[in-house]
C-alpha cells in the first residue's frame, strides 16, 4: 500500500522539521535484564513459551517512545542482557547497572530482591515485569522497585469479582503440584473469601501419566467426587494439565483460573480501547500474539517514556517521583488511565478476564467500590500492606 | 411488505430536509437521519469500518474514511453512489477538509503519517511523518496551519500547509483524540482521552494557555475521557463528548469551566450541530444510538437507534432548489 502511494507522490515526502530553540539532548538507556529459567516439561507442545517473551514488549515500546523522543530530542536505547539459568545473575546485574540505571527485571522474586539490594542499584529505578509474588508488594517491597507485572492476588480478585457478579458462587478447585500452582490456589482461596464465594472442595492433581489420549476416561472420574459446584477452578500456572480439564468434567461446569476463563493483564483477544492498534503493531513486529509478560515490559518502557517526556530528564529519581505522582495518567490501552500505587510501587491496572476467543469482561466490575480508586479493589490494598519502603507505616 | 420496506431503505431518495449522516464503524454503513422527523430515513453501504465523514463545501460530495478498506470514499449524497476512491494512505481514521475545498488532510492511524490528498486530481500531495497513531485533524480557518494529533505520542503536530513541513510539536496529555480551532483561529483546542483534559493553545505562538478539567459526581475520574468536541456557533461554549462517562460537557470557552454535564448514550464519540444550530447530535458507540440535545436548553430530547458502533457525524442541509 505504501509503495503504491509513493508512486503517486507529486511532491517530495515532507521531512520532519523542528522550529525554535535547540532541544536539550537527553540520553535514556534502558536495560532489559533476564534470568532465564529451565522450564519444566508440560503435557502439550501446542503453546511453547516464546523465546522473546517480555523482551518483544520492551522492544516495541522503545520504538514507540523513541518516536515521541524524536520530536523532543530524547534518545532511547534498549539493551537486552539474558543470563543463562546457571549463570550468576547478581554479578551480571552489578556490572550492567554501571551502564544503565533504568532496568526491567525479568526474573524470580529472590533474584529481584538481590538486585534491588545491590549498592549499584541504590539510585536505580527497577521494574518488576515478571513476578506476581505478593511479598514483593508487601513486607519485601523495595523503594527502587516498581511493579508493572500484575500481582497474583489481583488476578484472583478479578476472577472472583466476575464470578460474584454472575452469582456463580459455589466453587471447586483442582490444584497442581508446583509451587506456582500452590501460590495461585492460595490466592484464589483468599479472593474467594474476600468476595464472599465458597470453595466447596479441592483435589490435588496427581496424575503422572500422559493424559493426552485418555482425558475422556480419566478426568470425568477425577472430577466425579467433587462436591456440587457452579464453577471448577484450576490452578495450573505452568500450563501443564489445565487445558485437558474443560469439557471433560463429570458435571457440565465452566472451568476458570489458569485455564478456561482466565484473569490476565493482557491477551491477544483484547480489541477495545485502542488495543487493536497495539496488538497489530506487536504482531507485525513479532509474528505472534502479545502475552501478559510482553505487556508488563511494554508498559514499563512506556512509563519510563512518559516520565522522560513530561520531565525532560532521564534521572531515576526524577522519573520515580513523576511515576509515583497520583496525577500520572498512563495510557495502558485498557480503557482506564493508569497510575502507580505510591505506597508499594504497584501499577494500578484493570484485569482482563478472557477465554481463548474473546474478552469476557474487564475488572474492576461496576459496583465494586473503593474509597480511593476502584482499581484498588484488585490485589493487595493499602490497609493490608506491610510495605514501608515507600514511606508508609505498617 | 418487508421486501418493499427494504427497497425503500436502500433506494437513495432525495433529501427533503436537513440530514445528519452517521458512520457505523461495525456495520459498514451510514445512517441518514431526517432532522425534522428525527427518524433514520436511509441506510447506505460504505467501505469497511467507516469513521471520519465530511461534506464538500457545496454538499455535492461526501468524503468517508473507510479505515479497513484503506481508502477515502467519495460519495454522491443524493444517490449514495460511490463516485471514486481517493488514495488515502493506510488505515485512514479521521480527516479534515482544507478551506480551499480541495485538499484533505488525513490521519493514517496505523502508519504514523498524515497524508495530504488533492481531491480533484485524486493524488497524494504529501505524506508527513508524525507521531504514532495519528487521529485528530484540524485546519486553521485561514488555511495556513494543519494539525495532526498522535494518540501514542501525546502530541499536537503543527503543519505548515504551504510547505507541508512540521513547524512545531506540542505536548498534550495522554492519548489526544480531537483538535479544533476556534472560529477566529486564535486558539487551538486538543482533547486528551486518557489524560482526561483539553489543552488550549494560542495559535500565534503555540503556547499552552489553559486546560479544561472534568469531574462528574459518582463517575470514576479515570473513566472521564474527552474525545470529540465542537464549539457553539457563537463561540461561547464547547460541547465535549466524554466517552465512557456517557456525558457531554458544556464548557464555558472564556473561563474554561464546565457549566453542565448532559447524560447521553454509552461511549459517546463525536457530535455535531444541526444546520440550523438548534440541535446537537452525538454518536454513542456502545449503545449504538444517537442522542439529540436541544442546544437552547442543553437537555437531551431524544435517542435514535442507528447501526453498530456509530462513530462520526456530519450535517447536510436541505438542498437549495
Amino acid at each position: 500500500m505504501l509503495a503504491k502511494i509513493s508512486g503517486m507522490l507529486t511532491a517530495a515526502v515532507a521531512a520532519v522539521a523542528w522550529s525554535g530553540a535547540a532541544l536539550a539532548e537527553v540520553k535514556v538507556n534502558i536495560l532489559y535484564l533476564r534470568h532465564e529459567v529451565a522450564r519444566p516439561p508440560v503435557l502439550s507442545n501446542l503453546d511453547p513459551v516464546p523465546e522473546n517473551l517480555g523482551i518483544a514488549g520492551a522492544e516495541l515500546a522503545v520504538n514507540e517512545v523513541a518516536t515521541t523522543g524524536r520530536f523532543l530530542g530524547h534518545n532511547y536505547a534498549l539493551t537486552v542482557l539474558s543470563v543463562p539459568p546457571e549463570g550468576d545473575f547478581t554479578a551480571a546485574a552489578r556490572q550492567a547497572l554501571g551502564q544503565a540505571q533504568l532496568v526491567l527485571l525479568d526474573a524470580s522474586a529472590p533474584d529481584m530482591l538481590a538486585v534491588a539490594d545491590l549498592p549499584e542499584a541504590a539510585n536505580a529505578l527497577l521494574f518488576n515485569t515478571s513476578s506476581g509474588e505478593g511479598r514483593l508488594r508487601d513486607a519485601d517491597c523495595r523503594a527502587n522497585l516498581l511493579h508493572t507485572a500484575l500481582e497474583t492476588a489481583a488476578r484472583s480478585d478479578a476472577l472472583m469479582q466476575v464470578l460474584q457478579a454472575k452469582q456463580w458462587r459455589r466453587l471447586a478447585m483442582i490444584v497442581g503440584p508446583k509451587p506456582a500452582d500452590q501460590d495461585f490456589a492460595a490466592a484464589l482461596r483468599h479472593s474467594a473469601a474476600k468476595f464472599g464465594l465458597t470453595i466447596e472442595g479441592e483435589k490435588d492433581w496427581t496424575f503422572d501419566t500422559d493424559l493426552r489420549e485418555s482425558t475422556m476416561d480419566e478426568i470425568p472420574r477425577f472430577t466425579q467426587d467433587l462436591p456440587d459446584h457452579d464453577v471448577l477452578l484450576v490452578a495450573d500456572e505452568t500450563d501443564d494439565f489445565g487445558r485437558y480439564v474443560e469439557h471433560n468434567t463429570w458435571a457440565p461446569r465452566p472451568v476458570a483460573g489458569s485455564d478456561g476463563m482466565v484473569p490476565t493483564a493482557w491477551s491477544p483477544v483484547i480489541e477495545a480501547w485502542g488495543a487493536a492498534q497495539l496488538q497489530d503493531r506487536f504482531t507485525r513486529q513479532t509474528g505472534r500474539g502479545m502475552a501478559a509478560q510482553d505487556y508488563a515490559a511494554w508498559i514499563a518502557v512506556r512509563a519510563i517514556g512518559e516520565g522522560v517526556t513530561r520531565t525532560g530528564s532521564a534521572a531515576p529519581a526524577t522519573l520515580r517521583a513523576r511515576l509515583l505522582d497520583p496525577a500520572l495518567a498512563l495510557d495502558g490501552f485498557k480503557g482506564w488511565s493508569l497510575s502507580f500505587r505510591d505506597w508499594n510501587g504497584q501499577l494500578r491496572q484493570p484485569v482482563a478476564v478472557v477465554n481463548a476467543r474473546a474478552l469476557v469482561t474487564l475488572a474492576p466490575l461496576p459496583g465494586f467500590l473503593h474509597q480511593v480508586n476502584e482499581m484498588d479493589t484488585l490485589g493487595l490494598d493499602r490497609p493490608e500492606s506491610t510495605c514501608t519502603a515507600f514511606g508508609g507505616t505498617p | 411488505m418487508k421486501y418493499l420496506a427494504c427497497l425503500i431503505t436502500l433506494a437513495a431518495t432525495p433529501a427533503l430536509a436537513d440530514e445528519a449522516w452517521v458512520t457505523n464503524e461495525k456495520d459498514n454503513t451510514i445512517s441518514v437521519i431526517d432532522i425534522a422527523t428525527q427518524e433514520v430515513t436511509r441506510t447506505i453501504e460504505t467501505g469497511e469500518r467507516p469513521r471520519g465523514i465530511t461534506f464538500s463545501k457545496d454538499f455535492s460530495r461526501v468524503y468517508i474514511c473507510a479505515s479497513d478498506s484503506n481508502t477515502v470514499q467519495v460519495m454522491n449524497p443524493e444517490t449514495g453512489e460511490i463516485l471514486n476512491d481517493l488514495p488515502s494512505g493506510e488505515d485512514p481514521e479521521q480527516f479534515v477538509l482544507h478551506p480551499d475545498d480541495r485538499h484533505l488532510y488525513i490521519a493514517n492511524e496505523n502508519d504514523a503519517v498524515t497524508t495530504v490528498v488533492d481531491v480533484q486530481d485524486r493524488k497524494v500531495v504529501a505524506q508527513i511523518d508524525v507521531g504514532i497513531e495519528p487521529e485528530g485533524m484540524a485546519v486553521s480557518p485561514d488555511g495556513k496551519v494543519a494539525i495532526a494529533t498522535s494518540e501514542t505520542t501525546s502530541m499536537a503536530h503543527w503543519i505548515d500547509t504551504a510547505t507541508h513541513q512540521l513547524f512545531a510539536n506540542t505536548l498534550v496529555d495522554s492519548r489526544p483524540r480531537h483538535a479544533e480551532f476556534t472560529a477566529d483561529g486564535a486558539q487551538l483546542w486538543v482533547s486528551a482521552e486518557i489524560g482526561g483534559t483539553i489543552t488550549v493553545f494560542t495559535t500565534a505562538d503555540q503556547a499552552e494557555v489553559g486546560k479544561v478539567h472534568f469531574a462528574i459526581p459518582g463517575v470514576n475520574q479515570d473513566l472521564i475521557q474527552p474525545v470529540g468536541f465542537r464549539f457553539s456557533p457563537d463561540g461561547t461554549k464547547a460541547y465535549v463528548a466524554l466517552g465512557p462517562a456517557n456525558h457531554v460537557a458544556v464548557v464555558n470557552t472564556q473561563t474554561l469551566e464546565v457549566e453542565k454535564y448532559i447524560l447521553v448514550g454509552r461511549r459517546v464519540w463525536h457530535l455535531a450541530f444541526s444546520p440550523d444550530n438548534s440541535l446537537i447530535f452525538t454518536t454513542n458507540g456502545v449503545s449504538g444510538d444517537v442522542t439529540v440535545i436541544d442546544a437552547a436548553t442543553d437537555e437531551p430530547v431524544k435517542s435514535i437507534k442507528v447501526g453498530r458502533f456509530p462513530w462520526g457525524v456530519a450535517m447536510r442541509p436541505t438542498p437549495a432548489n
